[in-house]
């Protein structure tokens, strides 16, 4: 069945999704990010909540959706959403222990990327991803895209557990995940971030857009770092970006 | 302020959730029951956060005297012993107990006072979110405070809710991957609320095999939301409820309308139930208006201490007025 994209298509009774892309596309999940931002800062009547993921926008809307749909698709024309860059963007760095006990499947990643261990922890380490979006579990971000050496298939068996802060990679993604989980992607390295603590000022830190820098430390200096954070974000920082 | 005496498992506070997060990954949550709500809001005025139990035991205890709404799946319940109607908004003296025991008839009832219980708002909500880390399970000798009130007694006539029955569809982005006589099978289809399910969903078991899409996809993670027909990767559906993940990669062949969700999470394991799919308008026109409420008059049986009562006090003669 061919379809064509971006699309408007109801999702329940009361909200509308944009789809850009039916598969993983840096240009589409750019423009999911800058049409979402769009509706914030210049908001349509009716609509009550936005939200884009990996390769759509969620609407969700109060009254009438054959007037918004209207308007959704009058936007969606006036530009090319891909280039548009969203406002209020951080870069955040948020530290990583890369290997070990810390990324217990960092050798076997790397060598399915064909690079050394060193080499791998040099490419992710310096590797500046933006946050695709944010799911399974509140303010976990699913964060890329890599270079394509690392577009690198989920194990067939489940890891029985990683750790809440574990940094996991497969096909191009880099995902911190939010809460211990078993998962099919492969731990390279260990944070200590929280993407979601109720008991912060900012209970989630990120938002779809921002970018992320995960510089490497060692063992000791991750859990020193973290301990000594009094914004409780694993040693992470962050800067506004123009 | 009432406070908890005891109570059972997975009890928490819950209101109509928190809107506004699905960007960053957070499901709205809120009552199981949205109906519920309305009843309480009809009996009471708008009530906000209450209590939720998943027919757990539940004992509390009134510091100041306030007017109680009893909602959803009806529970066994009784103010110092003496048994009290569901849905219904009685008064519960000062230092009065109120003890809710199950039914067995539906999963979630809710109790509420007068302008909500004033518990601790997070991002907007008081609802509990325990998947998400937000709020904690009620326990023994928690104070839940409030602004005891006295209303006059009432009654709320509820809608037909409780043990399953038909729950009407529309259809989503991926309905039409499954091929249309999988579609017919799944509407023709006989399900069965399983064991299996709480605030995040409820799964489904049924005669025959799973449902499956035309060809094995691998479809892009997108949005989810409270009541979507999830199939998993064995074709077996669960209807996701509000404490869902925002986002998922398994085919949703529909998604429940809004004014059935209360029979979907109402349903009891071992319920029955089946889908139909309907048009937007249908699913519009179908919301639910606001339930009917009426004076409480008192069932004389229901009174176990009928004669003890002073039935005629306060009649006089009209002779010895005029004397």
């Amino acid at each position: 069945m061919s379809e064509h994209f971006p699309r408007i298509e109801p999702l329940g009774e009361a909200a509308l999704l944009l789809r850009f892309a039916p598969t993983l596309d840096d240009r589409a999940n750019r423009a999911c990010v800058a049409f979402r931002a769009g509706l914030e800062a210049e908001p349509i009547t009716g609509v009550v909540e936005t939200a884009s993921s990996l390769g759509s926008v969620l609407v969700r809307y109060e009254g009438d959706p054959e007037a918004l749909e209207a308007a959704l698709t009058d936007r969606l024309n006036a530009r090319d959403w891909s280039q548009i860059v969203p406002p209020a963007r951080r870069l955040w760095r948020i530290p990583c222990s890369y290997g070990g006990d810390d990324g217990p499947q960092l050798e076997e990643a790397a060598a399915m990327a064909g690079l050394s261990q060193a080499d791998a922890i040099a490419a992710l380490s310096s590797a500046r991803v933006r946050v695709l979006a944010l799911g399974f579990v509140p303010g976990m971000p699913y964060t890329g895209i890599l270079p394509p050496e690392w577009d690198l298939p989920r194990q067939t068996g489940l890891t029985p557990k990683v750790p809440e802060g574990a940094l996991v990679t497969a096909v191009r993604q880099l995902v911190l995940f939010g809460t211990e989980a078993p998962t099919g992607w492969r731990q390279v390295g260990r944070t200590l971030f929280g993407c979601f603590n109720p008991s912060r000022d900012r209970p989630i830190a990120l938002t779809p857009g921002d970018e992320v820098i995960f510089p490497a430390v060692s063992m000791s200096e991750l859990r020193d770092e973290a301990a000594a954070d009094p914004d409780r974000h694993g040693g992470a920082t962050f800067e506004v970006l123009p | 302020m009432i406070e908890v005496l005891s109570c059972g498992p997975m009890v928490t506070i819950q209101d109509r959730g928190r809107a506004g997060y699905l960007t960053q990954g957070l499901a709205h949550g809120g009552a199981a029951d949205q109906h519920a709500l309305d009843d309480a809001d009809a009996l009471l005025g708008q009530v906000g956060a209450g209590i939720e139990t998943p027919g757990s035991p539940l004992c509390l205890r009134a510091h100041g005297a306030t007017t109680v709404a009893l909602t959803g799946a009806p529970m066994r319940a009784d103010m110092d012993g003496r048994a009290v109607a569901w849905n219904t908004a009685q008064t519960l003296e000062d230092q009065a107990t109120l003890n809710l025991r199950p039914s067995g008839q539906g999963v979630y009832s809710y109790v509420h006072v007068p302008g909500g219980f004033q518990t601790e708002t997070m991002l907007g909500s008081r609802a509990a979110h325990l998947i998400a880390n937000i709020g904690k399970p009620l326990t023994a000798g928690d104070r839940l405070p409030g602004m005891p009130q006295v209303l006059r007694p009432r009654k709320v006539t509820a809608s037909e809710r409780l043990g399953g029955g038909l729950l009407r569809l529309l259809p989503t982005p991926q309905t039409r991957l499954f091929p249309e006589a999988e579609l017919a099978r799944f509407a023709d289809t006989a399900f069965t609320r399983d064991m299996r399910g709480n605030r995040q969903g409820v799964r489904l078991s049924m005669n025959g095999p799973g449902f499956a899409t035309e060809a094995q996809l691998n479809l892009l993670s997108d949005f989810i939301l409270p009541g979507d027909v999830q199939m998993t990767g064995d074709g077996v559906p669960y209807i996701l409820g509000p404490e869902c993940q925002t986002t998922g990669g398994y085919p949703r062949i529909g998604t429940v309308i809004s004014a059935d969700m209360p029979r979907a999470m109402q349903a009891v394991p071992g319920a029955k139930l089946r889908f139909r799919f309907v048009t937007l308008a249908e699913a519009r026109a179908a919301r639910s208006k606001r339930p009917e409420v009426s004076p409480l008059v008192r069932d004389p049986s229901e009174i176990t201490d009928l004669l003890s009562l002073q039935l005629i006090g306060g009649v006089m003669s009209a002779r010895d007025g005029d004397s």
